[in-house]
């Protein structure tokens, strides 16, 4: 039986190298996100935001954004025959899950380092929330990585695989975007940063987290069966 | 000589219809199987069931020992497979895909980079290696396929019409990875009878609905 980790960063690996080589997946995200930014600012018709209309703004934008890699995320395995490959392989299966989530946690943090602050510039007075932001959003990755992963190697294998992840997904990460949405809130609020209830919400994002991490382990195996 | 592969029994159904209906056959160690028959008579099926990748309906299946599908684990990294499709990666270049590979079966370091140039030149492809699968001709990745299904020195070839697309030289240089001298326990589907059958020591000719051997 080959390592997990070794199975693990060969995988990795393999997605990383051939994004970096296409560029399929992470210019679409950034330039959905930023699009998306441009059309809340003129159809808000406003130049600034705060508290929860900001929130709002940031996460429908990055979670729409996640999509786009989410539907792609396992074409690779289905049309190039990667899944076969990986199931002749002496590894434990579960290391493509955990090497699929590491690279949608990998794209969505560029996805981030991209648009957050382009997100700052357009609607924000000050850039000290973040830090802290940076935290909530680690958090909210992991779950979107887990979850997203989990919903595209179901989608993967029907012909309406992009209206099913959405459709899927989208229920599933309420949850999510709830408690990301409001640990943002606070620190997005117009009179300075706050941290009102910020503990609490990165719990349940922490807790979110674990149960997807744990769901997609527990089942990933089952969802490779033919 | 020990089993290599015993069934009994063996039934696989694609919703109301039988791909395979009750098949029996016996394949000791070292040898080597031609599967013969019409299209849609099983045969892709069957080599899809050895391989591990789908599951009998029914009937006894067992492969290197392992009782399939529930000890599938004890033999993967064991079997060598060769599809319709060549399991390489598009964007990648063809030792770019023969690293995953051999990565995937515990091959890593100068023991893979010398096992992976050691085929790539047995196969005629060294010089052709770094370009990405997506800008060669259906022959090279067949080419190349036939390397990833013999990288991890397999117990067991399950080989689906491998000459495909090949030429006259690839077909000469595949056969010295995964021809009779290959030592391996071949099970090899094909619609070229006559120039299979001779060397193996069965043949199982399948039906349509209906399975059987014929020695």
């Amino acid at each position: 039986m080959t390592p997990s980790r070794v199975a693990f960063a060969a995988i990795l690996g393999k997605d990383l190298r051939a994004e970096l080589r296409t560029l399929q997946s992470l210019p679409a995200m950034a330039l959905f996100a930023v699009t998306t930014f441009v059309i809340f600012r003129f159809g808000l018709d406003r130049t600034s935001l705060s508290g929860s209309m900001a929130s709002g703004v940031l996460w429908a934008t990055l979670l729409f954004a996640s999509l786009l890699a989410i539907n792609r995320l396992f074409v690779a395995e289905r049309e190039e025959g990667g899944f076969d490959a990986i199931r002749l392989a002496p590894i434990d299966r579960s290391a493509l899950f955990a090497a699929k989530g590491a690279a949608l946690l990998v794209y969505l943090s560029v996805l981030e380092l991209i648009v957050v602050p382009i997100f700052f510039v357009f609607f924000l007075d000050s850039a000290t929330a973040l830090l802290p932001l940076a935290a909530v959003l680690l958090l909210a990755n992991f779950g979107l990585a887990a979850t997203g992963t989990l919903i595209s190697s179901m989608a993967v294998n029907s012909r309406a695989r992009d209206l099913l992840a959405p459709l899927v997904l989208l229920p599933l990460v309420i949850p999510l975007m709830i408690a990301a949405t409001s640990a943002s809130e606070p620190l997005l609020a117009a009179g300075g940063v706050s941290y009102d209830r910020f503990g609490t919400w990165l719990l349940v994002l922490g807790l979110y987290d674990l149960v997807f991490l744990l769901v997609g382990y527990a089942v990933f195996d089952f969802l490779l069966e033919d | 000589m020990s089993t290599a592969i015993e069934l009994r029994g063996l039934r696989r159904d694609f919703g109301e219809r039988a791909a395979l209906d009750g098949l029996d056959l016996t394949l000791a160690r070292g040898e080597s199987m031609v599967v013969l028959g019409p299209n849609g008579a099983g045969k892709t099926t069957l080599l899809r069931i050895l391989a591990t990748l789908l599951r009998p309906s029914a009937g006894e299946v067992s492969v290197l020992g392992a009782n399939l599908p529930g000890e599938a684990w004890k033999i993967r990294g064991k079997i060598g497979f060769l599809g319709h499709d060549p399991l390489l990666y598009r964007d990648l270049s063809g030792r770019e895909n023969l690293r995953f590979h051999a990565r995937l079966h515990g091959l890593a370091g100068d023991a893979a980079e010398e096992r992976i140039a050691v085929l790539l030149t047995a196969i005629g492809m060294e010089r052709r290696a770094d370009e990405r699968i997506a800008e060669l001709s259906a022959g090279m990745r067949q080419r190349l396929a036939i390397c990833r299904c013999v990288l991890h020195q397999p117990e067991l070839l399950l080989l689906d019409e491998p000459d495909s697309n090949l030429d006259v030289e690839g077909r000469e240089l595949a056969q010295g990875l995964i021809g009779p001298q290959s030592d391996c326990t071949r099970v090899l589907v094909t619609h070229d009878a006559e120039r299979f059958a001779p060397e193996a020591d069965q043949v199982l000719r399948l039906g349509i609905a209906e399975a059987g051997v014929a020695a």
